[in-house]
């Protein structure tokens, strides 16, 4: 441990500490806002919002993408909805409750200060959504509706169907075209960040790739801001898009931008299982699903009738039995826990035996089919048009998948990374979840940074750099980083191996899952640090790229953001070692309760790690930055 | 800035036009041109439809379709000159043909060029592999070609009982009754008249079906009696229409039992008129 | 575990200006429960081993709601399933032994790209004419200021569920973009909140529309294709309010 990080939260009762800030921030002058030029990388609901809003303050922006639009990031899969703390229903819910919820559900490992704004800003994320019109549900009496999610204890959550993600982007995305439209954002897609320039100690530039043509080019700015998602495809099943990745803030770290927690990563419970090998990727099912279903397996390890067939004596009922008290309605963590706990005893159930049932006989005897159709009809016929099972005559099969990353580059108070003008948002930074994220809480995270925290910061951190030009893109730092990617990418065609960039990528995938997954252990978290890394050099020997680095070449592509999953990969079971605790998501089995619970180490580990590259081949540099509770009491929480 | 990069994008396939002023400019786009095609489209209509329950006047006998006749021709003689109305309402007529001609030959224009391999005719050839139809009928997909061959038909019309030019018809002016059924007997005749009705029955059918959408006059609740409503319309304009070359093919239309003016030339019937 | 045989048909077509075709390919031993793309990974990974470069395709999210992913599967735009993006098609909805023929969108403002990977972007040009809200961030109002009738909150949400895939450019025989353009001028144009520019929007969005793309005929091809069934009304109400536009004094416009 060598140092600590000072994350600049400004002094005050954590109430006014946004408000002050905000005030004692340097300003740009309208007139010279235009003279500053700002790389946004990434267009989901953090990028979109963040590009829409500078260029809409007058300052020149380039928003990146590597989809075709801006429309289709991943923030558009989002399903339940989005948290705000505007107490539209009148059941006590407060800025200061949404706060502590988050706090308290993030297993006290997030920085209070982010936390409390960013429970400020979700009051205004909702007026700024609905006046672009995303159609959130309403009541009949025109106002909007409300639900609450995740075991809230209040209704915050707003919705719109099930595809609040989407409309949350189409709202972001048509602000950005706006702005595209009044040539304030330069929008180029298909082009993908493949390295950070650094000059000086500050973040100057890009190196990119375009997707269609091939080309590196550089571009120079006053600052660049990422907003690249989260890294869960390390695992390679998840339920993250095809495409997302590491590389952009991977590339950041290995120039310098410290990699925060990142063995916190999230199961959700509710997945569907993988059918085969050559399972893409997997679809998750909304949790309520729990509220009605009732999650049991075979005892005999030999099972082979239907469910249905089974007599009630030889189902093991696992979570009513260990959690009488909260039954199939555990959290996330623990309901995961228990079912692969049960899966690797050999109980599973499904061709794969990689699933545990939950079942609606016991709901649909109560309520009737109609009952269970109102309530989940969607679910059910996702379920049946993916697995080709009814779920109204058999049970659901259910197996947790990763589903989204706490961890991510370390930020300060104004999101900006230790590398000054490198601004991270969204779930590429590691700031606002702690160590396990709320559910409808990563849509009010992505746009709260983008819409309504970085277009202030970014202007503390520009002001005093008017008067000056970003670095010309021929200066030998551009140079430099611009042949070391086009190095890269060459190296890739020229291995001409045996093997698929895929074949890694799952291999990879199943060390991840097996070591650094649900519940984690020294012994395996060893084990993966000695496996990863041989499995690295055999990628880097044996991999087979087809094709030329001109024109569209998915593999190309693939290929250099497998090969950084690989190092994040060995960072993350470093990390993971390193925290001989369990909190939120990171559940080491040396650390629970006698009950099986996660227990936290307040006295050791009541701190956010942040990860400093020293090479390949050398230990990365653990540093820390200490958390301190002065607003939430910490305790310990039980379910049983 | 940066180095810029040089990718291809797709360009328009037309520029836009300058805008010229109102009404001008809305005929300038599709969805305008669709409009000026949809009220074409219901004005023409109306004159078939019209002109299908005038027509019926052949089974009251040749006098009556006569008198018919000459009473078109009287409408308005208490403020303007005989016929004078009915130029008029057939110069209305020609505009909308030819508006509506001419807004589908350029749509027609344009969709082929949004399509990389598509033929005037058919225009649906998009797909090496071929395409499988869901929604669209047939007659939705041969509209240009029905109206085409409708087009060419009415020519045909025009010169066989309006012109009297054509050579194998014993045309006589001022008898309608004599010169229909001595048009239709002739039975190529008759089945080149059942073809076409049948094709502009089915261009009536989509076209009603159509309109509705293209003036944006449409309501979901009345989706259902949409189709419904065309189906009844181009079926009672397919009937009246077929009726005629069928019943005189059939015989049951013929000058055998006519009485005067019935079979009287054009000369007989001037003097007749000349002599009152 | 079911697998089934299948010979694929796949437009081949190594980049923009090269000549495209078909190529023939045995995919074997395809399990029932893989959806259309992860066959098409299967077919790849063969590929890549027999040293034959895969074949381009795109896709992202795969559960059907990014709008990346889309081909032509035996003449039908995203393949067989009604209300269905290709990677949520299933091969369970194939027998053993078909012949399935893979063919990128066709148009020409979606030019080919690679093999089954089209440029889709006149779409984003579309938005970018008048697709939007104009608020600046931060000018908003209280979400509740303004109650939005549920109904109308649901036409709009039915016309905002459109994920911008180009199926339904790809189905029409005039390669007609009606149905995407409508979904965005409607979902914004059903909205109070989307009244102060109702009339510049239609306008400048259809005319942009039309710089690219064909004529409606109103065939409906459009609708079956979509995967999120946007019903043809929203093409009838954008072309009432482009009309009433040209003709209404905008002066006035607060009135209707």
């Amino acid at each position: 441990m060598i140092g600590s990080l000072d994350p600049r939260v400004p002094d005050g009762p954590v109430a006014d500490k946004w408000t002050n800030h905000k005030f004692d921030m340097k300003l740009v002058n309208p007139a010279n806002k235009r003279k500053f030029e700002v790389i946004v990388v990434g267009t989901g609901l953090a990028g979109a919002s963040a590009a829409a809003s500078l260029g809409e303050l007058g300052y020149r922006v380039k928003a990146l993408t590597y989809h075709d639009s801006p429309r289709r990031a991943h923030s558009i899969s989002a399903q339940g909805g989005i948290n705000a703390a505007k107490n539209y229903q009148n059941d006590g819910d407060s800025v200061f409750r949404l706060f502590y919820d988050t706090v308290k559900g993030g297993d006290y490992r997030s920085r209070e200060a982010n936390v409390y704004r960013l429970a400020e800003a979700s009051v205004d994320i909702i007026d700024q959504a609905v006046a672009q019109g995303v159609p959130f549900a309403r009541e009949y009496g025109g106002l909007l509706d409300n639900r609450s999610f995740g075991g809230a204890q209040v209704s915050r959550t707003f919705y719109a169907r099930g595809q609040t993600g989407q409309q949350l982007l189409l709202g972001a995305y048509s602000a950005l075209m706006r702005q595209v439209a009044a040539g304030t954002v330069d929008l180029l897609t298909r082009t993908e960040m493949l390295d950070l320039v650094v000059e000086d100690g500050r973040a100057v530039g890009i190196v990119t790739r375009d997707l269609l043509t091939g080309e590196i080019a550089s571009h120079s700015a006053h600052a660049v801001v990422l907003a690249t998602g989260g890294y869960g495809n390390v695992y390679y099943l998840s339920t993250n898009a095809m495409a997302c990745n590491v590389t952009a803030a991977w590339r950041a770290h290995r120039r310098g931008a410290l990699f925060a927690n990142p063995c916190y990563t999230q199961i959700h419970p509710t997945c569907i299982p993988a059918s085969d090998e050559f399972q893409s990727k997997l679809t998750l099912m909304s949790e309520s699903l729990r509220n009605d279903g009732r999650i049991w397996v075979p005892r005999d390890p030999d099972e082979t009738r239907m469910a249905k067939d089974i007599p009630e004596a030889e189902r093991y009922y696992f979570l009513e039995e260990k959690y009488p008290a909260f039954g199939n309605l555990v959290p996330r963590d623990v309901a995961s826990r228990n079912a692969k706990t049960v899966v690797d005893q050999g109980l599973g159930v499904g061709p794969l035996k990689n699933g545990v049932y939950l079942d609606f006989a016991v709901a649909r005897e109560r309520d009737g089919v109609e009952s269970i159709r109102a309530k989940y009809g969607n679910l059910f016929d996702m379920y049946e048009r993916i697995t080709g099972e009814d779920p109204y005559e058999r049970p659901m099969r259910i197996y947790p998948a990763i589903h989204y990353t706490m961890g991510g580059l370390w930020v300060d108070y104004d999101l900006m990374s230790n590398v000054p003008g490198l601004f991270v948002l969204g779930e590429a930074n590691f700031s606002d979840h702690g160590a396990n994220r709320l559910g409808a809480s990563a849509l009010m995270q992505g746009l709260a940074d983008g819409y309504f925290v970085l277009p202030y910061t970014i202007g503390n951190y520009l002001a005093p750099l008017l008067g000056t030009n970003p670095l010309p893109t021929d200066h030998e730092s551009f140079r430099a980083v611009n042949a070391e990617v086009a190095e890269r990418t060459r190296h890739w065609l020229e291995i001409k191996g045996t093997r698929s960039v895929d074949w890694f990528h799952r291999e990879l995938g199943k060390i991840c899952w097996d070591n650094i997954g649900m519940a984690r252990n020294s012994a395996g978290l060893e084990k993966a640090l000695s496996e990863i890394p041989a499995l690295r050099e055999e990628f880097h020997a044996d991999v087979r790229i087809l094709g030329g680095d001109e024109g569209l070449n998915t593999s190309l592509e693939k290929a250099g953001r497998v090969s950084d999953f690989f190092e994040l990969a060995e960072l993350m079971a470093r990390d993971a070692l390193t925290r001989e605790e369990s909190c939120g998501g990171h559940f080491r089995e040396e650390s629970q309760t006698d009950e099986g619970e996660a227990l936290r180490d307040d006295d050791n580990f009541a701190h956010s790690a942040a990860w400093e590259w020293t090479g390949s081949d050398t230990e990365p540099i653990r540093h820390t930055e200490a958390l301190e509770f002065e607003n939430v009491a910490l305790t310990q929480r039980s379910y049983k | 800035m940066a180095t810029t990069m040089s990718r291809p994008k797709p360009e328009p396939i037309s520029k836009p036009p300058r805008q010229l002023p109102f009404p001008l400019s809305l005929y300038q786009t599709a969805v305008g041109k669709k409009w000026v095609m949809a009220l074409t489209g219901i004005g023409l209509l109306g004159f078939v439809l019209a002109h299908m329950i005038g027509n019926l006047h052949l089974y009251e006998g040749p006098v009556e379709l006569r008198e018919y006749a000459e009473t078109l021709r009287d409408i308005g003689t208490e403020v303007i000159p005989r016929t004078w109305f009915l130029w008029g309402f057939r110069l209305g007529l020609i505009a909308m043909f030819a508006l509506h001609i001419h807004a589908a030959y350029t749509l027609k224009a344009m969709s082929v060029k949004a399509n990389p391999s598509s033929s005037v005719l058919d225009g649906t050839k998009k797909y090496e592999g071929g395409q499988d139809f869901i929604a669209v009928n047939f007659a939705g997909r041969t509209m240009v070609a029905s109206g085409t061959i409708v087009g060419l038909f009415i020519v045909y019309h025009l010169a066989d009982l309006t012109w009297g030019v054509l050579p194998w018809v014993d045309y006589e002016r001022g008898d309608p009754y004599h010169n229909v059924v001595s048009s239709l007997e002739n039975w190529p005749v008759a089945l080149l008249y059942i073809v076409a009705n049948i094709l502009l029955a089915m261009h009536i059918f989509h076209g009603t079906w159509s309109l509705f959408q293209s003036l944006g006059i449409n309501n979901p609740r009345y989706n259902g009696a949409r189709r419904a409503f065309a189906g009844s319309i181009a079926a009672v304009i397919l009937i009246g229409n077929l009726s005629f070359p069928i019943l005189v093919q059939a015989g049951l239309v013929d000058e055998d039992n006519c009485t005067a003016p019935c079979g009287i030339t054009g000369e007989e019937v001037e003097a007749e008129e000349a002599g009152q | 575990m079911n697998t089934i045989n299948l010979t694929l048909e796949v437009w081949r077509q190594s980049g923009p200006a090269a000549d495209g075709g078909f190529v023939t390919y045995e995919a074997n031993d395809v399990a029932e429960d893989m959806s259309f793309l992860e066959m098409l990974d299967l077919v790849n990974e063969q590929l890549i081993a027999t040293g034959e470069e895969p074949i381009e395709f795109e896709s992202d999210c795969r559960e059907g709601i990014c709008g990346t992913c889309g081909v032509m599967i035996n003449g039908k735009a995203h393949g067989p399933e009604k209300a269905t993006a290709t990677c949520q098609l299933h091969m369970r909805k194939f027998d053993d032994g078909d012949h399935i023929v893979v063919e990128p969108w066709r148009a020409t403002s979606f030019p080919i790209i690679k093999d089954l990977a089209v440029d889709r972007s006149p779409l984003d040009d579309i938005v970018t004419a008048g697709g939007f809200i104009g608020v600046n961030t931060g000018s908003a109002p209280d979400a509740n200021l303004i109650p939005v009738p549920k109904e109308t909150a649901d036409a709009a949400f039915d016309a905002a569920a459109c994920i911008g895939c180009g199926a339904c450019v790809a189905a029409c025989p005039n390669s007609a973009a009606q149905l995407f353009t409508s979904a965005k001028i409607q979902h914004l144009n059903l909205l109070p909140q989307g009244q102060a520019e109702r009339w510049k929007r239609t306008e400048a969005m259809v005319e942009t529309m039309e710089q690219f793309f064909g004529s409606c005929t109103n065939h409906g091809e459009c609708t079956e294709a979509c995967p999120k069934e946007i019903p043809l009304d929203f093409i009838a109400y954008t072309n009432r309010d482009y009309v009433k536009s040209k003709i209404k004094n905008r002066k006035l416009a607060g009135q209707s």
